[in-house]
């Protein structure tokens, strides 16, 4: 049983936290500040930022999909349809409202 | 500067090869003893993960996509003690003796 509400709901408008980590995390650069949406809340899963290092990952954390404008990401180097979009997986604490 | 591996989105004019890759016997024993040592909970694969994160810029470039598991394996086994370098360079120096 989790006990744990996730703080985010699918058409939240998020932003990626910029947070410089040299050890193992799944969030890449590329999306490291930019502003999103939530498509889908995944559910709860063990941490790889832990679990990279021998330990369970546990406690689980809030993992969603997010979606972003491939504008965002890119600017002006993004030549390709303006509806294109990127979806990712990105967990909970990554993320700020707005 | 994030590491050589957070590669997403940096400018790069190289043609991505689409080609259909053939694994080697090596490629494939090197998926299986992965799989085996998640299943025996030796490693998982967030420890893969930051094995492979862990091989020097250099390296990492050069390496191939499963010479880098390979390398990360070896960190992991030496790290856990299970294996040590010098029991692997032995190995691998008898092996090389015998196939030349």
């Amino acid at each position: 049983m989790n006990s744990i509400e996730p703080r985010f709901r699918p058409g939240d408008r998020v932003t990626v936290r910029e947070a410089r980590l040299d050890t193992h995390h799944r969030t890449p650069s590329y999306v490291k500040g930019k502003r999103g949406r939530v498509d889908v809340l995944c559910g709860m899963f063990p941490n790889p930022e832990s679990g990279a290092y021998s330990m369970t990952g546990l406690p689980r954390r809030t993992l969603y999909r997010v979606e972003f404008d491939q504008t965002e990401l890119w600017g002006d180097r993004y030549t390709g349809p303006r509806i294109d979009r990127l979806i990712i997986d990105i967990f909970e604490h990554w993320l700020e409202p707005g | 500067m994030s590491g050589v591996h957070d590669m997403g989105g940096r400018p790069n004019d190289d043609p991505i090869d689409q080609a259909e890759q053939t694994l080697m016997d090596w490629e494939r024993r090197i998926h299986a003893l992965v799989g085996v040592l998640r299943e025996k909970r030796i490693m998982n694969t967030d420890e893969l993960r930051r094995g492979i994160e862990a091989v020097p810029a250099r390296e990492y470039e050069s390496l191939s996509y499963y010479e880098r598991w390979s390398a990360s394996v070896e960190l992991l086994l030496i790290e856990k003690g299970l294996l040590s370098p010098e029991e692997i360079d032995e190995r691998a120096m008898a092996l090389e003796e015998r196939w030349g």
